[in-house]
């Protein structure tokens, strides 16, 4: 806290919001974490859950569908689309109905 | 999994920093955002205290709110994290890493953390800030990641101008933008990798930093360990964590994440009715001005012996002038009290006297005005990727 005191002190006197600080060295050596995964999420059951399941949990968690907002099919549909158009999921034209089907049914509005 | 909502779990929170003890239920595994589909779960990330998870792959994790109320500086374990793409590095040396200055530059460097610190060094105060921070309460709702207002914190940076790293590669008269690459990089070869550029004027302006502590100590992994870009005043997105490549273009870029993604409607206040289309857009850039009441919480009780209303304001960089409050939602207002002023890009606290009779429900609003004159709107204006929050902030309490 003394050393923030002391930034705050240069702060007000340059009046700039930016200061020549106390010296703080830049970090040495590794550090490692271990990241939970999906730290037990997974997609409601349901037909279709494994075309879902294979399609979007490559890139990320079930909770990027769950959290939405209660989407319409066109909303889920659109979103399909963008996952393989602008993040170049590797979804065929086939597998684009049943995930849809599968979104609406379980996160959607019809 | 415990449940329970999110109003009981908060004001039992704020109820244990004013007088009384902290309840049980402030242990609870879970909290209820307050929109459809918002149930949280509670969880510990490596070097992070419990926090609200958005999505654990990639890591998205949200800030409770009452640790607001704490005090002008976001603790490291407690600030808030996004990530973009799952391939991130959970092993980093900060001894090995390198940052690579190429592209529109005389000498091409590869700079170690030691290299960082022959350079003058820097300290500031500044705001991290989503550009989609609130985007739960949009209205109409839209896609996209559901925060409520808990992705936002504030640090002390301390690191090295990003000019003086620039300056020592020297650029060429054909620089025009500055891209930011880091280690975070996609799980599949046909996603864009998450890449952000600043013109090359911004780019060198005094305040850009590459910071390689937070609060004083390394940054969290999570938070870009070793080493990230600091954009006071700026939304998040351009804060590149783990920053490994500074790559100088001879044109405006066109990746993904700077054409198609992150961008407002240019309209004069970046508003569009909802549903419309074939708008021109540009890359979101500074953030709007912002308050929040941090010692209660909309649809809780309060004692009526709390005497105190206090709360942060922060802008884009230009300072909080004044921060008003009303206790009638906003049809009277009086001012609040300025906490110390740590710099114009930080959380500035404030504080005004209450007074309250048992039995009565009160509105309680926020309003800040900003030393450029701009103030929060009475109502949200909306775009389609609930971007640029800042409606006077509204909340509903009874006194018990």
């Amino acid at each position: 806290m003394k050393r923030v005191a002391i930034a705050v002190a240069a702060v007000l006197l340059l009046g700039a919001g930016v200061a020549a600080a106390a010296t703080v060295a830049p970090p040495k050596g590794p550090v490692s974490i271990s990241l939970p995964g999906d730290a037990g999420m997974a997609f409601k059951p349901g037909p279709g859950v494994g075309a879902a399941q294979a399609s979007c949990l490559t890139c990320h968690s079930s909770a990027y569908v769950s959290t939405q907002p209660v989407l319409s099919r066109a909303q889920w549909t659109a979103e399909v689309v963008k996952m393989r158009t602008a993040y170049g999921a590797p979804i065929t034209d086939a597998q684009v109905p049943p995930i849809v089907d599968y979104l609406t049914a379980q996160y959607g509005k019809p | 999994m415990r449940k329970i909502g999110r109003r009981r779990f908060l004001a039992g929170s704020v109820a244990a920093l004013g007088a009384s003890a902290l309840p049980a239920r402030a242990l609870a595994d879970s909290v209820q955002l307050p929109f459809a589909n918002g149930e949280r779960p509670l969880l510990a990330f490596p070097q992070k205290r419990p926090l609200l998870v958005l999505s654990p792959r990639p890591p998205q994790l949200e800030t409770p709110f009452a640790v607001f109320d704490q005090g002008v500086y976001t603790p490291n374990d407690a600030f808030f994290v996004r990530w973009h793409l799952s391939n991130i590095p959970q092993h980093v040396d900060a001894s090995a890493h390198r940052i690579a200055v190429t592209g529109e530059v005389n000498t091409p460097l590869s700079l170690s953390l030691a290299d960082l610190a022959a350079l003058p060094q820097v300290e500031i105060t500044a705001v991290n800030q989503c550009s989609g921070n609130g985007r739960g309460l949009s209205a109409p709702r839209v896609a996209g990641g559901q925060w409520d207002n808990g992705a936002m914190g504030n640090a002390l940076w301390t690191g090295v101008r990003l000019r003086d790293v620039l300056d020592r590669a020297g650029l060429k008269a054909t620089a025009k933008q500055v891209q930011f690459d880091g280690l975070e990089g996609p799980v599949l070869p046909t996603t864009p990798d998450f890449r952000k550029s600043l013109d090359v004027d911004k780019a060198r302006g005094d305040d850009i930093l590459i910071a390689y502590a937070m609060n004083g100590v390394p940054l969290p992994l999570l938070n870009g360990f070793p080493v990230r870009l600091i954009v006071p005043g700026w939304y998040s997105t351009y804060w590149v964590k783990m920053l490994s490549a500074i790559t100088v273009l001879d044109h405006v870029d066109d990746n993904f994440w700077m054409k198609t993604a992150y961008r407002i409607p240019d309209t004069p206040d970046n508003s569009v009715m909802p549903g419309a289309t074939g708008f021109p857009t540009v890359p979101i850039n500074r953030m709007r001005v912002r308050s929040f009441a941090t010692n209660v919480v909309d649809g809780a009780k309060i004692d009526v012996k709390l005497q105190e209303l206090r709360g942060i304001a922060f802008d884009g960089g230009s300072g909080i002038k004044r921060v008003e409050v009303s206790l009638d939602g906003g049809t009277t207002w009086r001012d609040a009290a300025l906490g110390p002023d740590v710099g114009k890009y930080s959380f500035r606290r404030w504080s005004a006297s209450l007074q309250t009779r048992a039995g009565q429900t009160y509105t309680i609003a926020v309003r800040a005005t900003a030393n450029d004159g701009a103030t929060q709107p009475a109502t949200q204006g909306w775009n389609p990727s609930g971007y640029l929050r800042n409606v006077v902030e509204m909340y509903k309490v009874a006194v018990g």
